[in-house]
Order: C-alpha cells, then structure tokens, then sequence
C-alpha cells in the first residue's frame, strides 16, 4: 500500500515536471480597460493582442536608429528611421520591401537628413518630410521628385523664421497638411500645386475675464514682456477617409485638462473650414486616462502622440507617458484602452507613432526601435460589428453582437447603452429605459422616455380626458347636490 | 370624555390651527408675521413640524425623484450627510441672528427667530413635494419647468425670511437685509470656530494619548 502510493507520488511529480507550467499567453497577461460612468477603472478582457514584433535587425538591415515616423497604405507598412536617413518598407509580415534611402531629384541622387515623417498617397506617390534638410519630397511612386515643398514665401510666415516640416499628411484631392515645428497658428496647407495657402485648425485664443482685467491694468512695456497667448503646439496628425484631420494636442497643463476639459480637447477632428468636429456623446471627453494616479514619475494626464482614425470611424490615440492606446467609436465614447509602458511584446518604452492596416493597429517605439502588430480579438470585433451594425441601422443585429459582448464582459457599459439604443429604434422604450438607467446614460433615458410618455398618452387618452372632467366636475357637482338636498331640507 | 383626552385633543386642534396658519402666512407675510408672534397665531410645535417636513422633503427628493433628476449613487450614498447641513445651517443661523439683532436693536427673541424662519420655509415644502411626482413626467427637455419652480421656491423662502426679520425686529427691509447678510457672515465666524475648536480637540486628544504611549513604553 505504502509503496503504491509512492509510486503514484513519484508518476505525479514526473507528470508536473513534464507539463509546461500554465502555458501564459500574450493576451493572458495583458491589461485592457474602460472607464464606467463614474470614472472607476474596470479591467476587462483583450480586444486587442500584441501578434509581431519587427525589429530592424530582423529585416536584415540594422537596428532603427531613433524611428520617429510610420505609416501604413494598404497592406505596406513604411517606418522612418529617422537615425539612419532612411525608410524602411515592409510588407504585411514583416518582410522587407525596400530600404528608401535616396530620392531622385532632378537627376541626382539626393538624400535625407533626420527624415521624420512619411506619407503615402492611394496613388503611391510619397510625401517625405525631410525634416533638417527644411523640405518635403514629394516624389512619385519611382522616388522621382515632383516637387519640393520649401519655407513658404509667405507674410504669414515669418521670414527669420526656420522651415521644419514633422508630420505631413495629404487628402485625396493633393493638398498637403503639413505640421511644422515653431509654428503655432495650426497646420500648415499646401494646395495641389505646392502654393501655401494659409493655416489650418489654429486655435482660437480666448482670453479670460481675469487676463482681460489684467492686461488693462498693465503699462505697455509691462504687457510686451508678458508671454504671449500662444495657440495650441499639435504633436501628430492623421487623416480618415473622408478628409477629415485628426489632430492631437499636449501642449496643456493637467490642471486645465482636468477644470475645462472642453476648451483643451487634446483630440480634434477638424473638417475642411478648419473647426473642430469631434463627437463629444460619451461620458466624458475624449482625454485618454481618466485617474492619473502615478506610479514613480509617470505622473499626471496623458499626452497623446499620435492618433489613427480607421474606416469603421473608430479612432486610436497614443499616450507617451503610461504607453497606452485608447480606442474611441464614432460618438467619443471610448472603447477599450490597453498597452502599457514595459519590455514585454505589446508593451512599449517610449512609443511615438500609431497607425492601422485594416483593423491591426501597429505602434512604432521609438526606444527600442521596434514596430508591434496587434489584432483584434473575438471580443475586439464583435464589439466593432455591434457599433457598425448600429450605424447602418441594422439594429436587431447589433443587439445581438452587444448581447454576446455581455456574455464576455458584464461590465462593459457601451454594450447595455448599444442594446438599449437598439430598442429605442425599435420602439421598445420601456425596455430601453431599463438599459439606461442601468448605465446612467441620461440623455438616451430621456429620449426613450419622451417616447414611452407619447405612448402611454395615446393609449390612455380617454381615462385622462375623464379624470380631467372629473376633476373639473366633481366640485360643481358636489356642491350642487348639496345645494339641492339643503334647499329640499328648507322646503 | 376624560379631561385628559379632551386635553390632548385640543392641543392637537392647537397644532393644526397653527399649522394651517402658514398658508395664510405664506401670501399674506408682513400681515402674517407680525401676528404668527405678537397675536400668538403661530406655536413652537408647529415650526417643528415644518422643519421636520423640510428635512422629509428632501430626504424624499433622493429618494423618490425620477432618475433623469436625482440619481445618487446608492453605495456611497449617505442620507444623514444630505440633511445634516440644512439643520446645522438653520439653527447656528437662528442663533447667529439672535445674537446680532440683539446688539443691532432686534426686538425679537431666539424662539420667535426660530419659529418666524421655521415659518418661512413653508414654501419649499408645498412647492417641492408636487415636484417629485413632476419629475416622474417630463423629460430631460423639458427640465426648464423643474428648475423655475425650484428657484422659485428658494427665492419665496428667502423674501419670507426677510419679512420675518423685518417683522418680529421691528426692522426697515433694509436694515433688515443688512443684518441678514451680516448673519451669513457670523454663521460662517460660529462654523469656522466649530471647526477650529474640533480640529484643536483632536490635537490635544493626540497628545495625551502619545504622552500615554510614551510613558508605558519607558515604564514596561
């Protein structure tokens, strides 16, 4: 007996030691969250997961060398390795394409100084922003130049003034949105021809009713030694495909992010007359973390770095400072936000640019020189067929993606909002008004009960008729009876 | 009828009359307080029911008020805290006035005070209670009637007040706003020597106590 059992101790610790421990996958040990109505953290499962990892070295061709640029068109990814004046093209698995490092420029091989930034028409024709060169390349898909876009010769841009050309993005008609350094009257627009034609999404200063106060008290030397207002610095822009810009801001003091979240709006989407169009529906705005608690000295509100906005109207942004992606659906309410600051595959050291190919988003660090792929999961995309069902107004079938998204997370509040949203358009609004309340969303509440009141009116509009008579009535009638019964009492 | 009943019935007729007496007093004030304290129309009992309706109205607006008007968040919600601060304020402003309207010529004594400002929180009852069931029909659109009337029972309130103190002081209204407002600023005085004198109990609390810790630990 004794020995059986020994026997079966040992087979026990021979299958232990034989089986992996817990086979940890990436996704298992990767944090995603939401923020609920009351900004408390709720963690819940992966949308997205970290899949690749290109390394320069991988490719055969030397580590990136401080990267500060990607870009995606089609299925071919494009990172500026800024250090090596070069641009690396690769496919959708990482496999080498070209190594950029050259343009041809009336017949002479020219090449980049500290390139920063890249964009890549649907026709293929490159815009390179050869940053410390002070120029952008605009060369057909063959890297020959077909223009140069130099400092403006321009009285809006000041003539002592130094041309550095960071992020660049097109529109499909060939205007050039270019975001320069030193420059804070917004983008700078380019027409087709290469012609500067003005700024774009500056921001308009607004003085408050203390500064106003101030700077009639103040002499005039006093006011020429103030600093000047300026205007929102952009850090990254990107464009969808409507034209529309996106733009991201971190040029804001936390406390003004915190107090007028609505005045900073470190995200933009800025529509052709230069306005900011952003859809604000969600609990809050748009803003990346909501608790700032830190940890060492990641302190304070994120600064978005770059922003991605994909077909399906959803829109990426990049934090620097805790590494996080925040994904937000068409009306600003936010999706999911992940990543996180680490050496780990899917965590960052200093990431500085995002961009998607299809749904994939792909993040470039700058640090470790690494470019990361990650894909949506099963949770990822049901979420994105419940927003896109919605959208088109196939709302019983978005129901029904939001209903299996419970089923995975019971604390995502987008999904009760989706399906009570869903009802409303269906007419059920005393079922809608459940979901509501369940998630604090006020507005929609109201809209259902607005509705659900019509209904209840209509249906019940001869009990009300013949309780407002009755009201009315009862008094006169009450008092005529009395009357009565008193007189023949008299009598 | 035994003449205790017939006591306790009369006393309860007391107390209606004087109750009832707050409707008349609410459109009629300057007639209305001068009596509710000289003529004798108005009884302590009948304040403290007021006050006691005040306090139930609001714990009913949490309560019962539709969810587009008033959704507290339950688990970290405390109904004590939401009514503390009303009865605080009204009895440190009760006092803070008598105290000064003393000095200023005030004819009024802290009961009549007590009794005029209970009074004159009439309003925000009969207004508010109404309320909570109209909040259960209008939408969020149409929120505009909710907040008038709202204002508007705030804003009775306080010209009651004012008459109160014109009133039972014997005051013109503008001496009567003067000390009112000079009120404000004495309740805020008699808070902030609340708070020091908390904050120095504590204190000293703290020292004993680590004196008492500092002791045992040499002794053992």
């Amino acid at each position: 007996m004794k020995r059986k059992s020994k026997v079966l101790a040992g087979l026990l610790l021979l299958i232990t030691a034989l089986t992996p421990v817990v086979s940890v996958s990436a996704d298992a040990s990767f944090y995603t969250y939401n923020y609920d109505v009351y900004d408390v953290e709720l963690p819940s499962p992966d949308a997205y997961t970290a899949q690749d990892l290109l390394l320069g070295t991988y490719l055969g061709i030397g580590d990136f060398r401080n990267p500060k640029g990607l870009f995606v068109r089609g299925e071919t990814i494009y990172v500026v390795d800024t250090g090596n004046n070069r641009i690396v093209v690769a496919d959708k698995n990482f496999n080498l394409i070209d190594e950029i490092t050259s343009v041809n420029l009336d017949g002479e091989e020219s090449t980049f100084l500290n390139p920063q930034d890249i964009f890549v028409a649907e026709n293929g024709d490159l815009y390179i922003c050869d940053t410390d060169n002070n120029r952008v390349l605009h060369t057909d898909k063959n890297k020959n130049v077909i223009k140069v876009y130099t400092k403006p010769n321009d009285e809006n841009f000041s003539a002592d003034q130094t041309f550095i050309p960071l992020k660049a993005v097109a529109d499909n008609t060939g205007r050039l949105y270019l975001l320069a350094g030193n420059v804070n009257k917004g983008f700078l627009e380019f027409d087709k021809d290469g012609g500067f034609t003005g700024y774009v999404g500056a921001n308009k200063v607004k003085a408050s009713f203390f500064q106003v106060i101030q700077k009639r008290l103040m002499t005039k030397e006093q006011r020429a030694r103030m600093i000047l207002f300026v205007p929102t610095e952009y850090s990254n822009l990107a464009i969808d495909q409507e034209n529309f810009l996106y733009a991201t801001t971190t040029t804001f003091t936390p406390g003004d992010l915190a107090n007028n979240p609505d005045r900073v709006n470190p995200i933009r989407k800025i529509n052709s007359l230069g306005d900011d169009v952003l859809v604000k529906n969600g609990y809050y705005h748009p803003i990346g973390d909501m608790q700032w608690g830190s940890g060492g000295d990641i302190v304070g509100p994120s600064r978005l770095e770059d922003i991605t906005a994909l077909d399906n109207d959803t829109y990426f942004a990049l934090d620097r400072v805790r590494g996080r992606i925040f994904g937000y659906d068409f009306q600003g309410n936010m999706l999911y936000a992940f990543g996180g600051v680490g050496n780990k595959m899917g965590y960052f050291q200093y990431p500085v640019a995002i961009d998607h190919m299809g749904t994939d988003l792909l993040v470039l660090d700058n640090r470790a020189g690494s470019v990361t792929r990650f894909t949506l999961t099963e949770y990822g995309r049901l979420i994105n067929d419940g927003l896109a069902d919605y959208k088109v107004g196939r709302y019983e079938e978005s129901a029904e993606s939001f209903r299996k998204v419970l089923e995975l997370n019971g604390n995502y509040d987008l999904a009760y909002i989706g399906i009570g949203r869903a009802l409303l358009r269906q007419g059920e609004y005393d079922e809608a008004m459940k979901y509501f309340k369940s998630k604090r969303d006020w507005d929609s509440y109201s809209k259902a009960f607005q509705q659900y009141r019509k209904q209840w009116v209509e249906a019940n509009i001869e009990y009300l008729i013949a309780g407002f008579f009755v009201i009315i009535l009862l008094p006169k009638v009450v008092k005529g009876v009395r009357k009565l019964t008193k007189g023949g009492a008299q009598k | 009828m035994s003449i205790k009943t017939a006591f306790q019935k009369d006393k309860l007729m007391h107390l209606g009359k004087t109750l009832r007496y707050s409707t008349y007093l609410i459109f009629r004030p300057f007639d209305g307080f001068w009596d509710l304290t000289h003529e004798k129309r108005g009884s302590m009992g009948a304040a403290n029911v007021i006050l006691a309706l005040v306090v139930l109205t609001q714990v009913w607006q949490w309560t019962y008020s539709g969810f587009l008007f008033y959704s507290p968040q339950w688990e970290y919600f405390n109904l004590f805290m939401q009514v503390l601060p009303f009865v605080v304020l009204f009895l440190i402003w009760c006092i803070a006035n008598w105290s000064l309207t003393t000095l200023m010529d005030g004819k009024g004594k802290l009961s009549q005070i007590y009794m005029a400002t209970a009074y004159a929180m009439t309003p925000y009852v009969l207004i508010n209670i109404p309320l909570i069931g109209l909040s259960h029909l209008i939408t969020w659109e149409e929120n505009a009637y909710y907040y008038v009337a709202k204002n508007f029972s705030m804003i009775w309130c306080v010209i009651l007040i004012l008459c109160a103190m014109m009133m039972i002081h014997d005051y013109t209204l503008g001496k009567a706003i003067f000390s009112s407002l000079v009120t404000i600023v004495a309740m805020m005085i008699i808070i902030f020597l609340i708070v020091m004198f908390f904050s120095l109990i504590t204190q000293s609390f703290g020292y004993f106590i680590s004196l008492y810790k500092e002791i045992t630990f040499r002794l053992y």
